[in-house]
């Protein structure tokens, strides 16, 4: 009995079943085995035995281990058996019921009958050896555990194990996916980073190309320093004021105030003294490169000059327009220009002024109706526009 | 002798309200200037604001400039407030035009009277207004209401009494 393995009862993919017997007890030699009345298999590759009642129980014996096998007639009060004589089982066996055995055969005793046809089949399947042509590599693995590579499985088990391995294909794909989009991730990371390195160096390039304007002022040529102009547009602030270098509020907002003071001076005196905010927001941050202002930052930093003692004021016109201004920036001196311009020109629009003196619309109207609130100019409203005269009456 | 239009008259500017203070004080002043001339000129008494609108005063057909209704009306408002324009409806559409304030016509028709030695004497309305001995006279083609407000003026200086006689008024003259 010792030569008999746990199994789970199911066929394997070339095993084919050849004959089956109900209620058949199981002789341990001579002896009654422990186990109880249950089903015996005929396969092609084994002999199994299965308990009637509780399925999971299941033992299987391949056929190659029996020697010889014999019929033993019945008797009075006895059932016909067939005794089967087995090799000594092998060291690698799979756990059985039976873990030694004094006997080498076991009997199978047929209480209900059939015992004539399983011993012919049995016959049958011992001088034809059907296992040898079609090898089953392993016995069929114990009822409960699985066995890592075995692909070939039947029935529900099959399924399951083959269910098993797509999940774990699908597995492995979606993690080499995610493998694949990490490294992009880093890809991009690195990407940025050659960005950020650029524009800090954008911005420091032209901070030297100025420097050096300024060096060789005699040597460039003014066609030259045209070209360059271009770049100093974008004359950089190599150590901007930021929130983490200077933290949040008043101090931030004077920190800033102070370089914005310094960062346009020239742009100012470039524009004839007055910048729209607008404007100055765009000049401001594009210096600034990456360590972009918030346009409210800018308005309280503004807001600082003239506490700071500055040259420069935020001004607000009557329309809610905002400029910067340079301090010596003078009103009177802006009004008779734009008097001295309109009484040139015998009347002006706002368009024209602009025109004329490089400014914004906005900026030149502002100075118009600035003039026509001191009475030096008067209005024409008419389909054609707002114009402005010079004050005749 | 044609109207003699003001130097403004052709600064578009001037069609335009000024929106600063000192600035539309003067134009205001130059719009009365303009109106009680031109009425004067045309011996207009009484102006009605929409047909204003229209005529030449307040519509430069040259420089293609218009002076807007709110503007007219301020411009009216202004002569009200200086006496030379009275109001004839509620809805501020006609109104009388007083280029010479009733004291001024007392004291011209006064002068004519004592010119020609005629104190004392007492006059119709008609006779003053349309009267072949005013023919020439500033005063001629007064209208009626004007007349009256004219004489009224000169007898609270005492200087002639209103009487009303059969077939209208009269006035004698101290």
């Amino acid at each position: 009995m010792d030569r008999f393995s746990w199994s789970s009862g199911l066929l394997e993919i070339n095993e084919t079943l050849v004959i089956q017997q109900r209620g058949v007890r199981l002789y341990d030699g001579d002896d009654k085995a422990k186990l109880d009345i249950g089903v015996a298999l005929l396969s092609t590759h084994r002999l199994i035995w299965r308990d009637i009642k509780n399925h999971e129980c299941c033992i299987a014996i391949p056929l190659s281990h029996i020697i010889f096998f014999e019929e033993q007639a019945a008797g009075i009060g006895k059932s016909a058996k067939i005794v089967i004589h087995l090799h000594p089982a092998p060291a690698n066996k799979e756990p059985g019921p039976y873990q030694q055995s004094k006997y080498s055969y076991i009997k199978l005793s047929f209480k209900e009958h059939g015992q004539i046809e399983f011993y012919r089949r049995l016959t049958e399947e011992m001088t034809q050896k059907r296992w040898e042509n079609t090898p089953v590599s392993q016995p069929i693995p114990t009822g409960t555990g699985s066995q890592a590579g075995r692909t070939r499985a039947v029935g529900i088990v099959g399924i399951e194990r083959k269910i098993e391995e797509k999940r774990k294909e699908t597995d492995k794909n979606i993690s080499e996916a995610f493998e694949d989009l990490s490294k992009l991730m880093v890809k991009v990371k690195n990407i940025l980073l050659c960005m950020f390195a650029t524009a800090k160096e954008m911005v420091e390039l032209s901070r030297s190309i100025a420097n050096k304007i300024k060096e060789k002022q005699g040597d460039i040529t003014e066609d030259e320093t045209i070209r360059f102009k271009s770049y100093l547009l974008s004359m950089g602030i190599a150590n901007p004021v930021t929130r983490e270098t200077h933290g949040s509020g008043t101090h931030y907002h004077m920190q800033l105030a102070k370089q914005l003071g310094d960062m346009l001076q020239a742009p100012l005196e470039e524009r004839g003294g007055m910048m729209a905010l607008t404007e100055v927001y765009c000049l401001v941050n594009r210096a600034r490169g990456m360590e972009l202002l918030s346009p409210e930052d800018l308005v309280n930093a503004c807001k600082m000059f003239e506490s700071l003692k500055l040259p420069l004021r935020l001004r607000i016109f009557d329309s809610g327009v905002m400029v910067v201004q340079l301090q010596s920036h003078s009103e009177e001196e802006m009004i008779a220009s734009a008097l001295d311009n309109v009484s040139d020109k015998g009347s002006l629009t706002a368009e024209e002024f602009a025109k004329l003196l490089g400014l914004s619309v906005l900026l030149s109207k502002e100075r118009l109706l600035l003039a026509e609130k001191m009475g030096h100019l008067c209005r024409d409203d008419s389909v054609e526009g707002l114009r402005f005269y010079p004050n005749l009456f | 002798m044609s109207f003699e239009w003001p130097w403004q008259y052709n600064f578009p500017p001037f069609f335009t309200l000024q929106p600063n203070v000192d600035t539309r004080q003067k134009q205001l002043a130059a719009w009365c200037s303009l109106v009680l001339s031109y009425c004067r000129h045309h011996k207009l008494y009484t102006l009605d604001v929409m047909e204003a609108q229209e005529s030449p005063v307040f519509n430069n057909k040259k420089t293609e400039r218009k002076l807007s209704m709110e503007a007219i009306q301020v411009v009216f408002e202004e002569l009200r407030k200086k006496g030379n324009v009275e109001w004839l409806d509620k809805n501020k559409s006609r109104c009388l035009v007083m280029w010479r304030r009733p004291e001024e016509w007392g004291k011209l028709i006064y002068q004519w009277v004592s010119k020609n030695g005629m104190v004392n004497s007492v006059f119709t309305l008609y006779e003053l207004s349309n009267g072949d001995d005013t023919e020439g006279e500033e005063f001629h083609g007064l209208e009626e209401w004007m007349l009256l407000r004219s004489l009224q003026a000169l007898q609270t200086d005492g200087k002639a009494e209103v009487i009303t006689m059969d077939d209208g008024k009269g006035v004698k003259f101290f």
